[in-house]
């Protein structure tokens, strides 16, 4: 047969219309072209204009189209009728659903508004949600930070004025050495891989630091298999070697950080009578204010203060880090690298900060007045996310990461970190954390916040937490975003007091989202003697029939992210670039075709019914009708709202009235805004004077913030003074020791609690795979087809010694669980490592799936091996598996011992299947919207 | 049998780059979502909500690689139809609905001539046709011709989904038979790679190879003296702070 070519039509007509909005199967939050046909959606892409993914999609995105037709979506209010966890509800209306809220929430809000415990998981609304808490006057809210990387962000904030995602990135197009730290495949994730693509493109170097070779690791240049919970030590070996060798940005450091200020006798550091920061200038010798204009800081100063000599910032931190403890010999052997190696590193980080320095010909004015010619790029950058987080030694691993980078004169330089607006900020742009809940009236501040020292925790006059996560306390004094991941286990044990609802939103706390599953199962069902629940009412919100579905009283079914309103808004977690300011809306670009509702319009509506102030006028009548209205309307200060683009008469960007057109105006513009900042002011922001005043026209502060970087942290040394007995708010004396260790002013590495762990000695992790990480889970009908199964990867060494093949099963037993899981070898991972991929694993009755799917199986969990607590140690006291300073869930902790196992049918342990609301999804899918 | 055509004017192909493909399937699903929606029929998914099977047109695949020096390296291996010069799933193809275009090179399946018999899956070496299970007909890489050439889509999105959607930039289309393109020059200064060449298939694609890996210490004779101590006598960090202050 000869060839036989037909004509085809090249030129089909791709869809009817382009509705462009804004992704949601992510934290990333990219512009997405949602195509439609016959007012179906048909096909979804990336939007080339969009300032996050220019054009790029990842799988998640495109998979979006499967997580709005998925099976798994909830159809109406449900309530339950069988007791919790079988799953048997009856289908209500929504005048019944939000009359049953309001007669639950309504009382609590009048007489102890401290009842209500309000926790959001992937929520992106949180500025709004933060809101409607704070009006309701319960102290108990924050969303997932706590369990996921509240240590970077805060470690950050204390730091530099900012962290790393959604406070900055990498200067892509500069930079020639990306050092990326732990588990980074989680947050930021179409820019990271663009900006990957961009440095190899470039030639530019790769180092991984992380215990697994996956993803970003895979494509680095080098790899280093890092022990688990040693990234502290080897950051602080490289400082080490670094100021060993002079090879530090002492111009820097001097100009932009506090390594020039006095540390007086008492570890804070001299001021003047107006609380200004003191430093000597090297010309003349006369101790004058940091921000004199012409000053040359000397951080070889010393001077005596109160009868003592008092050093530099700088002179501390450089005999601290120049000690032999911190040789690359001392720390070889527990971080499971070779000193020869670790030395490479910090020769190649001197190397290109120094010898591949390069200027940029753009002039700028600091803030002391001081014109510079051009801007210096040290093209160093870093990056690191919730691997470093999840341990509790992780704010101080953070800490020192961001030390490294300032010594090294990246931050703000060209080719290093940069800031994305609204950052830079400082601690002191921040509010403290608010938390004096009074009947009928609302907190008197917004409930998270940055504590300056022990004087702004939320203790009562006893010294006990007023918040039900005990965040804020002696316990985890800096837990900026709270503790998700105590919530469940603090409210069943009555501590620090008993609460009457439970109210939460896409947190998934009855399986993946909460350590010791099982024990937080029977917590949600655990009764009292009378028969009632001890946590009374459970209020849950999702679009998916979700394992917590089955614990809750009352289900208010979400929509998908197609069919809502939403605001990126610079209030909250925005989609700023480090060269422009940026904020985004999602919008319905289809009607829902079940009795769902947005969570933030029934918000909406529940605080109408209830009066909550702030929703509603002095005469009862409310303010907003739904999110979209609040959206639009809503002034958090004069002239400054949710959204910044088409304020006023549609022409002010930042500040101005609400404008009626507003969302008109995005959905035109393609779902979002963008502001850019001059060419004068995008680089060296916290001291930059054009970029404080485009800051300050924008609306992000009132007034211009320049401020140092804080290598020694005056926060941190207030609370340790506090544990060495100074000052009027004393701990208790059981947590002195740790907060003495743990609120170190400079970044310290520290053996995290071992109590238990005798005769566990490997460590045990797990992240998301790229194609799922931090979805919100439908169980994607496309994406389960690429991660349906999760094996536990063992090293070879560790296959070797317990005999294991591809395919055998192993008991993985900790000190406080045993599972028994498939095992597959992996060499390139860390020698005494294992891992898996995290919640893949699903209860049988949940997501619509069918008994027959793997991830119900074979799929498993490594949170049963995961305790909230530490194991009790005899003194009766609950101590949280938390980082000392943050209370971040240390996840990445985990010791555990494996061995062969019989082979299993089925991962153990084995769950009974939960009772669904949804019917089981199809057999077969022929996707097409038909032309 | 079906004849290949002797020559083509074009040869349209991809270029993929495994130094860069961080092993995301952002191109797998893209692929799926674009190919499900347009040319033949939709890329179909069995049991989707049990133990799944659906039809895809590329596919990423990981491999482990232990080097007999060092540490073990991870290359993410995207594998998609390779549009063979040599082509043998057309040439076993018996009703003629598998060929090869004339003008660019693309290998499609004329589906309304496929009668599902599956040998052009047996004849390709790569493993890169899938039978869709509710079509009953052979579906592959198109290279998204219902794309690059559609005058309703902006020029610049005259690319396969895949390329499109790629985050990395780890994946290139263009002309091979133009030396000056952007994949025929990748290819020559990146030392492109064809996959089994063995197979004497002469595919179009190509793979770029990753760069060597783990180097960094066997710089260490260049680095070692950046890291030279500024004084090895106690106390002469301080000193030479003092100095370096004054030369500032």
């Amino acid at each position: 047969m000869t060839t036989h070519q037909p004509v085809l039509d090249t030129s089909p007509k791709v869809s009817d219309e382009i509705r462009r909005t804004t992704c949601y199967m992510c934290a990333c939050r990219c512009g997405i072209n949602v195509h439609m046909k016959q007012g179906k959606v048909a096909y979804i892409e990336g939007n080339r204009d969009h300032p996050v993914n220019k054009g790029v999609l990842c799988a998640k995105g495109s998979a979006g189209i499967m997580q709005h037709n998925a099976p798994s979506r909830l159809r109406k209010p449900l309530k339950r009728v069988g007791p919790r966890g079988s799953g048997e509800y009856r289908e209500i209306s929504w005048d019944e659903a939000i009359s049953t809220a309001v007669g639950w929430l309504a009382p609590l809000h009048e007489t102890a508004p401290h009842k209500l415990a309000f926790f959001t998981g992937r929520d992106q609304s949180q500025s709004f949600t933060s809101y409607w808490a704070q009006n309701f006057g319960t102290p108990n809210y924050a969303a997932h930070g706590g369990f996921c990387s509240v240590n970077m962000a805060t470690a950050g904030i204390y730091t530099m004025g900012g962290a790393f995602w959604e406070f900055g990135q990498p200067d892509w197009e500069h930079t020639k050495l990306l050092l990326l730290f732990g588990v980074a495949e989680d947050h930021d994730s179409n820019p990271i891989k663009m900006g990957l693509g961009r440095i190899k493109e470039r030639g530019a170097r790769v180092v991984g630091v992380n215990p697994i070779r996956t993803g970003y690791n895979a494509v680095a240049d080098d790899w280093y298999g890092i022990t688990p919970g040693t990234d502290g030590l080897l950051v602080m070996s490289l400082i080490h070697c670094l100021l060993k060798a002079g090879k530090v940005d002492l111009d820097y450091l001097a100009r932009w950080t506090n390594a020039p200020a006095l540390v007086a006798p008492d570890g804070l550091l001299h001021r003047d009578e107006n609380d200004k920061l003191l430093v000597v200038d090297r010309a003349d010798g006369v101790l004058k204010p940091f921000d004199t204009k012409g000053i040359r800081p000397d951080l070889a100063a010393t001077r005596d203060i109160d009868g003592a000599t008092c050093r530099t910032v700088f002179q501390h931190l450089s005999e601290r880090y120049l000690s032999s403890d911190h040789a690359p010999e001392a720390v070889a052997e527990r971080t499971g690298l070779s000193a020869k190696r670790i030395r490479a590193l910090a020769g190649e980080l001197a190397r290109v900060a120094f010898d591949e320095a390069f200027e940029i010909n753009q002039p700028w004015t600091d803030f002391r007045g001081e014109t510079h010619a051009t801007m210096t790029g040290r093209p160093v950058a870093m990056h690191a996310m919730r691997g470093v987080s999840a341990h509790a030694n992780g704010f101080q691993t953070c800490r020192a990461i961001h030390l490294l980078q300032i010594l090294l004169g990246t931050v703000e330089a060209p080719g290093g970190f940069r800031f994305k607006p609204p950052y830079p900020k400082p601690v002191e742009g921040h509010p403290t954390p608010h938390g004096q809940g009074r009947p009928g009236r609302p907190l008197d501040g917004p409930h998270l916040g940055f504590p300056r020292g022990p004087e702004d925790l939320l203790l009562d006059d006893a010294g006990n937490p007023k918040r039900i996560d005990k965040a804020f306390s002696w316990e985890n004094p800096l837990s900026a975003h709270g503790l998700m991941h105590m919530v469940i286990s603090n409210a069943h044990a009555g501590d620090p007091y008993r609460i009457d609802t439970l109210m939460m939103y896409m947190a998934n706390m009855a399986w993946n989202s909460s350590m010791n599953t099982r024990g937080v199962i029977d917590m949600l069902t655990a009764r009292n003697d009378d028969g009632g629940y001890v946590i009374p009412r459970i209020i849950y919100s999702d679009a998916y029939s979700s394992e917590m579905v089955a614990y809750a009283d009352l289900i208010l079914p979400d929509t998908t992210y197609l069919e809502r309103h939403d605001c990126i808004s610079l209030l909250d977690r925005p989609i700023c670039e480090a060269d422009a300011a940026a904020d985004a809306i999602r919008w319905p670009v289809v009607e829902p075709d079940r009795d769902v509702r947005g969570f933030q319009s029934v918000l909406v509506q529940l605080a109408n019914r209830i009066g909550l102030p702030g929703f509603v006028e002095s005469d009862g009548t409310p303010k907003w009708t739904d999110y979209a209205d609040y959206m639009v309307n809503h002034e958090r200060r004069p002239g400054v709202g949710p959204l910044m683009g088409w304020r006023g008469e549609g022409d002010s960007t930042g500040r101005g009235a609400p404008n009626p057109q507003q969302l008109n105006r995005y959905i035109e513009n393609g779902g979002f805004c963008t502001h850019h900042i001059p060419d004068t002011a995008q680089y060296y922001k916290p001291w930059n004077a054009g970029y404080q005043d485009w800051a300050v026209n924008l609306g992000l502060y009132d007034s211009p913030q320049p401020y140092l970087f804080s290598l020694w942290s005056e926060p941190l040394r207030r609370f340790q003074r506090a544990a060495e007995g100074h000052g009027p708010h004393q701990p208790p004396d059981h947590l002195r020791e740790r907060l003495k260790s743990a609120m170190d002013p400079l970044p310290v590495w520290y053996e995290t609690d071992q109590t238990g762990n005798d005769g566990f000695t490997v460590n045990a992790l797990t992240q998301r795979p790229m194609a799922m990480y931090h979805s919100w889970g439908s169980q994607n009908a496309w994406l389960r087809q690429l991660h349906g199964h999760n094996p536990l990867y063992v090293p070879t060494k560790l296959m070797r010694q317990h005999g294991l093949q591809d395919g055998d099963w192993a008991r993985v037993t900790s000190p406080h669980g045993e599972i028994t899981v498939p095992v597959m070898e992996m060499a390139a991972l860390n020698d005494n490592t294992v891992w898996t991929w995290n919640a893949i694993g699903k209860r049988k009755g949940a997501w619509a799936l069918h008994d027959n799917a793997p991830e119900t199986a074979k799929g498993f969990l490594l949170n049963h091996l995961i305790h909230e607590l530490l194991p009790p140690r005899g003194d009766g006291l609950r101590w949280a598996n938390s980082d000392p300073v943050t209370g971040q869930a240390a996840w990445f902790d985990l010791k555990v011992r494996i061995e062969k196992a019989p082979p299993q049918t089925e991962s153990q342990p084995v769950f009974p299947p939960t009772g669904s609301p949804v019917p089981d999804g199809p057999s077969e899918l022929v996707w097409k919207v038909a032309d | 049998m079906t004849q290949l055509p002797e020559k083509t004017d074009r040869k349209l192909g991809l270029v993929i780059d495994l130094d860069t493909c961080v092993g995301c399937h952002a191109c797998v699903i893209s692929c799926k979502g674009w190919n499900t929606e347009n040319y033949g029929a939709p890329l179909s998914d069995q049991d989707p909500y049990g133990d799944a099977s659906g039809t895809f047109l590329n596919r990423v695949h990981s491999y482990e690689v232990q080097p007999e020096q060092g540490v073990a390296q991870l290359i993410h291996f995207p594998k998609s139809c390779l549009h063979c010069q040599d082509a043998p799933c057309v040439t076993v193809c018996p009703t003629g609905a598998s060929y090869k275009r004339v003008e660019d090179g693309i290998v499609l399946v004329n589906e309304s001539d496929c009668i599902g018999c599956g040998l052009c899956a047996w004849a390709c070496p790569y493993g890169a046709r899938e039978l869709d299970q509710a079509a009953g007909v052979m579906k592959k890489c198109t290279l998204c011709v219902d794309r690059i050439y559609n005058d309703t889509l902006p020029q610049e999105d005259r690319v396969p989904a895949c390329v499109r959607t790629c985050p990395a930039g780890a994946r290139h289309f263009g002309d091979f038979a133009d030396p000056d393109s952007n994949v025929s020059r990748l290819t020559a200064e990146r030392g492109g790679m064809d996959l089994m060449p063995e197979q004497g298939t002469a595919p179009v694609n190509k793979y770029l190879p990753p760069r060597p890996k783990d180097q960094i210490a066997k710089d260490i004779d260049v680095l070692a003296p950046l890291l030279a101590p500024v004084d090895e006598n106690p106390g002469g960090f301080l000193g030479w702070l003092d100095k370096a202050l004054e030369k500032l």
